[in-house]
């Protein structure tokens, strides 16, 4: 059934929603053009009623680490709040030991040097590691996203009264923990560049609209940004969306992504670490693209890519860096049975980063902008310890999987709390259905075209924080046919699954009447 | 920030509240903390840092000794926020300074420091601060005496017949650039690692370590 709305009232085009049995998710726009439908407080006012506020968004934005007191230990640094670093901890002990169990077990090594002839064949068939078939089925990931919302759920502060009766102070969600969370005034003021005024990628160029108005405008200023060379116009640019012909680049320049000699250098000296070493690990990430990304339509065409950048990931030693302002510490081991001994200590795997369930899905999208692996590969690996770090830590940083995920589950109490309140009665936790979505910043719950869009913000944004926003905005999509289901598996079918190969240009607009809750 | 401290002692933290302290059910909002310097001491304060536990607001009152020898308290600080937003968790477990130019008088002569910690948000079953350390001004580095060799440097050379070599001024100059060159090189070595994750050739590893 195909819906067209046309509301003369709206400032451009119209309004289209395929509506098939599995119903595909809007662009994250729909939630932002009804945040944005009363006209928001000019800048000049806002600042000067709240200024440490304004304070707080440019600071809490930044997803680099803030210049810590003198006294503070590195631990701090890492994470501030003691219970969180003893959560992680002890979240980071479950996951080495069940590393230990599935060696053992298997009679596997952790790591081995591959004889010559293991050597040349890999180095052989290297461009075409998907052929490979080696037997998997004795391999299991180590852990799956839902395991370790379990971790997040058990998340208390020992120092926080929660004694009290059922209140208008209470959390109805999964997160007890009481983090700092933005409310939709202050994000309205922090995303002006998303508000219903100001044109946007996937709304305002959508083919019945007129280039003129908007893309045209919007890719000359494209070209011009990476003719310049500039990375903080890029930044800033890409809040608006990139064009496709240009998005490559400008992501590139965003991260600060080059590909000179050294960094093609870089990437074959991995390249050698994948060749000389066998890893447990890479066992674990050929079962996860073949799990994940080799079953998706939109990635099952660069199974090969996928291998070759997170083989080499996993070998490379610059990523430790990143551990002093993640809350994760690298795993240690000891070579030739020398245990305690610190000449022979090691971190593994090199990079310190053990994959799960899911994990090639954060690489699988830039296959579509980059094609020379080298590239590919030095992108992936920005984008990684800027923000996919953040999604499978326990931290308090705003733009933290615990931080989302409450975000989310105080956006729909605030603003659905009826719906909030019949999916909790039922059983059906909302954080249960969207984790998964969050952890992944929903790749391979969007088509990619919508993906890009949104993984632009974050990188304009230089936050996390729209994907919490974007699940919230799914819920209220849906909120109609939620409330009429009766447990957990029918809430979730309700929801947008999965793509399966079918595009579907979805754009929204603001004269979309899903609610006044969302217009107060 | 100094790494001197000036040895102090902290006093137990008293409660302030309105009602009996003992059937009143409902848990302080105010503590306040004295730290004393031993008896006859004064200190010129730089900076009092800490280790903030769950406080929002932190004013901070000095025991000033004036010229006289009489002891006057004054405020120097204001309810400073430390936690922006008291029902949540930032800034809770941050470490702070509160630094001399923050103040509002000059915190010269001081005999005792009183920290007034105000938390109004009964989400916290406890709040403190913890840590506390005063550091006093640095003193002006007095006069080095400098040996008379050195002053021997600064006599001038006298000019001798240079048949055709090259002035010794102009040589030592450029010598001397070449040198700070080469130290230069030397402080300058990269501190990138080569990216070798093994040890001589060997990543055999069989059990991952907890420790």
């Amino acid at each position: 059934m195909l819906l067209i709305v046309e509301d003369p009232t709206a400032f451009t085009g119209c309004f289209v929603i395929h509506l098939f049995e599995e119903i595909s998710l809007l662009t994250f726009s729909f939630l932002f053009s009804s945040l944005f439908s009363l006209p928001s407080l000019s800048l000049s006012l806002f600042h000067s009623l709240l200024p440490f506020l304004s304070l707080l968004l440019t600071l809490s934005l930044s997803s680099q680490p803030l210049p810590s007191h003198p006294a503070a230990p590195p631990e701090h640094a890492k994470e501030p709040l003691a219970y969180m670093r003893k959560a992680q901890v002890n979240w980071e002990k479950r996951i080495l030991k069940s590393l230990n169990s599935m060696c053992t077990e298997l009679g596997v090594p952790l790591a081995r040097k591959r004889p010559a002839v293991e050597q040349k064949e890999l180095t052989n068939k290297w461009n075409e590691m998907g052929t490979d078939e080696p037997d998997l089925s004795r391999f299991r990931p180590v852990y799956a996203p839902k395991d370790f919302l379990e971790v997040l759920i058990s998340l208390r502060n020992p120092n926080h009264d929660s004694s009290e009766e059922a209140s208008a102070k209470s959390h109805w969600g999964l997160i007890q923990v009481p983090l700092h969370d933005r409310d939709i005034p202050q994000m309205r003021e922090a995303y002006s560049e998303l508000s219903l005024t100001t044109g946007q990628l996937g709304i305002d160029d959508h083919t019945h609209v007129p280039p003129d108005l908007f893309e045209s405008e919007h890719t000359r200023i494209g070209k011009k940004v990476v003719n310049e060379q500039d990375s903080a116009a890029a930044q800033q640019y890409s809040r608006q969306g990139c064009p496709t012909g240009l998005r490559a680049d400008l992501w590139a320049l965003i991260l600060n992504s080059t590909n000179e000699p050294e960094d093609v250098m870089h990437y074959e000296q991995l390249k050698a670490g994948v060749i000389h070493h066998d890893l447990l690990v890479d066992n674990l990430i050929y079962k996860d693209v073949k799990l994940t990304a080799s079953n998706d339509d939109y990635y099952f065409v660069f199974e090969d890519f996928l291998y070759q950048v997170l083989l080499c990931f996993s070998r490379d030693t610059a990523v430790l860096e990143h551990f002093s302002y993640n809350s994760a510490t690298p795993p240690k081991s000891y070579i030739q049975g020398k245990v305690g001994v610190e000449e022979f200590a090691v971190v593994y795997p090199p990079n310190g980063v053990i994959p799960f369930h899911g994990f090639s899905m954060y690489v699988a999208p830039l296959c579509f902008l980059y094609n020379e692996p080298s590239k590919l590969y030095s992108v992936f690996r920005e984008m990684y310890v800027r923000y996919f770090f953040r999604l499978h830590s326990v931290s308090s940083s705003t733009s933290g999987i615990v931080s989302l995920c409450l975000q989310f589950e105080r956006l729909l109490q605030t603003h659905l709390p009826q719906l909030f309140y019949h999916l909790r009665e039922i059983g059906a936790q909302p954080l249960r259905i969207a984790f998964k979505w969050m952890v992944r910043a929903f790749s391979g719950y969007l088509s990619t075209d919508q993906l890009l869009l949104l993984w632009d913000r974050i990188l304009g944004y230089d936050s996390l924080e729209i994907v919490a926003v974007l699940a919230a905005a799914v819920f209220a999509f849906r909120a109609e046919n939620l409330m009429e289901v009766t447990s957990l598996t029918s809430a979730e079918v309700s929801v947008p699954r999965p793509q399966a190969g079918r595009l579907s240009p979805t754009h929204t607009h603001t004269g979309f009447h899903s609610g006044p809750w969302l217009l107060k | 920030m100094s790494v001197n401290t000036v040895p102090c002692t902290v006093k137990p933290t008293v409660t302030l509240q309105i009602g009996d302290a003992e059937t009143d059910s409902s848990r302080p909002g105010v503590y306040v903390i004295d730290v004393t310097l031993p008896i006859g001491q004064t200190v010129n304060i730089q900076e009092i840092s800490f280790k903030n536990y769950y406080t929002a607001y932190v004013s901070v009152r000095l025991l000033r000794r004036d010229g006289e020898g009489a002891a006057k308290w004054v405020t120097c600080l204001r309810n400073h926020c430390l936690m922006p937003s008291p029902h949540t968790e930032e800034g809770s477990q941050d470490y702070c300074s509160v630094y001399r130019q923050q103040m509002l008088i000059e915190p010269d002569n001081v005999t005792s420091v009183r920290l007034i910690l105000r938390q109004p948000s009964s989400a916290w079953l406890n709040f403190s601060v913890e840590d506390i350390k005063i550091h006093p001004c640095l003193n002006e580095d007095s006069e080095w005496d400098i040996p008379d060799w050195l002053s021997d440097l600064t006599q001038v050379d006298q000019l001798c017949d240079l048949q055709g070599l090259p002035d010794p001024q102009t040589v030592s100059c450029s010598i001397q650039q070449m040198w700070a060159l080469t130290e230069v090189m030397q402080t300058n070595q990269t501190t990138a690692s080569i990216g070798r994750f093994d040890v001589d050739g060997c990543y055999d590893i069989n059990l991952l370590s907890f420790t």
